[in-house]
């Protein structure tokens, strides 16, 4: 089965983004494909490269990058959402770009199901 | 780059979306950027429908005024849905009742639903989006 997932929640702040996370890598493992992730409303902030989180917790975004490296996700930042929080291309960790939601209304018509992570 | 550019994905493939408005219009950002999916939903020619549920009805009120908050008032947007054909608009109606509301005290035309029929419209959905 193809997963769309859409992340609507920031890092650390609530459990969303984990959960997200959890999933995708969950499914990815149990022979599933999840092509593209979303980042929405403030799950933009997954997205920052200058986040530096302490050394003994999670760093969420630096989990983004090495899931989407391994398995050839597309992570894709909602513009609209990134430019009211500060989010920008040269604050992008790898393997996130941004682009226009667009690209999640896609997600919802051609893959099998579309899972929201929010509050 | 405009949202508007990239609006055909080519499939030519229609699925039922339907967003769940679950939150007050202030207080938090989820309302507010939550239309903005609507609109390129609607702009992707998909089937769009809204539910307002819990203190999502609150989205819909009469009477709303957002000077005292300094926030846009964005209220005038669900006026306008009829304009990109988005015209199925569902109201909860225990969560009408729960807020002392009714039909009246909204905006726009809604079909105010129970929760059995809630129900059932959900299960005929291909995508249901909550914000």
């Amino acid at each position: 089965m193809q997963f769309g997932i859409l992340v609507n929640e920031g890092p650390y702040n609530h459990e969303a983004s984990d959960s997200a996370y959890l999933f995708a890598r969950t499914a990815i493992e149990k022979g599933h494909k999840v092509p593209r992730i979303f980042f929405y409303h403030d799950g933009v902030n997954n997205s920052t490269r200058m986040a530096e989180p302490p050394q003994d917790d999670r760093n969420v975004t630096a989990r983004w990058s090495k899931l989407a490296e391994e398995h050839g996700i597309d992570l894709v930042v909602c513009v609209a959402a990134a430019l009211r929080r500060g989010i920008k291309d040269e604050l992008l960790a790898p393997g996130f770009r941004i682009s226009g939601l667009g690209q999640l209304v896609e997600m919802g018509i051609q893959y099998d199901r579309l899972v929201t992570f929010g509050d | 780059m405009s949202d508007m550019d990239e609006m055909d994905d080519g499939s030519g493939v229609v699925k039922k979306f339907m967003f769940l408005n679950r939150k007050a219009p202030h207080g938090t950002v989820y309302a507010l950027e939550g239309l903005e999916v609507v609109l390129i939903t609607a702009a992707f020619d998909q089937d769009v429908s809204m539910v307002f549920t819990d203190d999502g009805v609150y989205q819909l009120m009469k009477g709303v005024d957002t000077k005292g908050i300094e926030v846009k008032d964005f209220s005038k947007t669900y006026r306008a849905l009829e304009g990109y054909d988005i015209e199925k608009l569902y109201v909860d109606q225990v969560s009408l009742d729960a807020r002392g509301l009714t039909e009246d005290d909204l905006i726009v035309d809604v079909t105010v639903l129970s929760v059995d029929e809630m129900a059932n419209l959900m299960a005929e959905q291909d995508v249901v989006i909550s914000f």
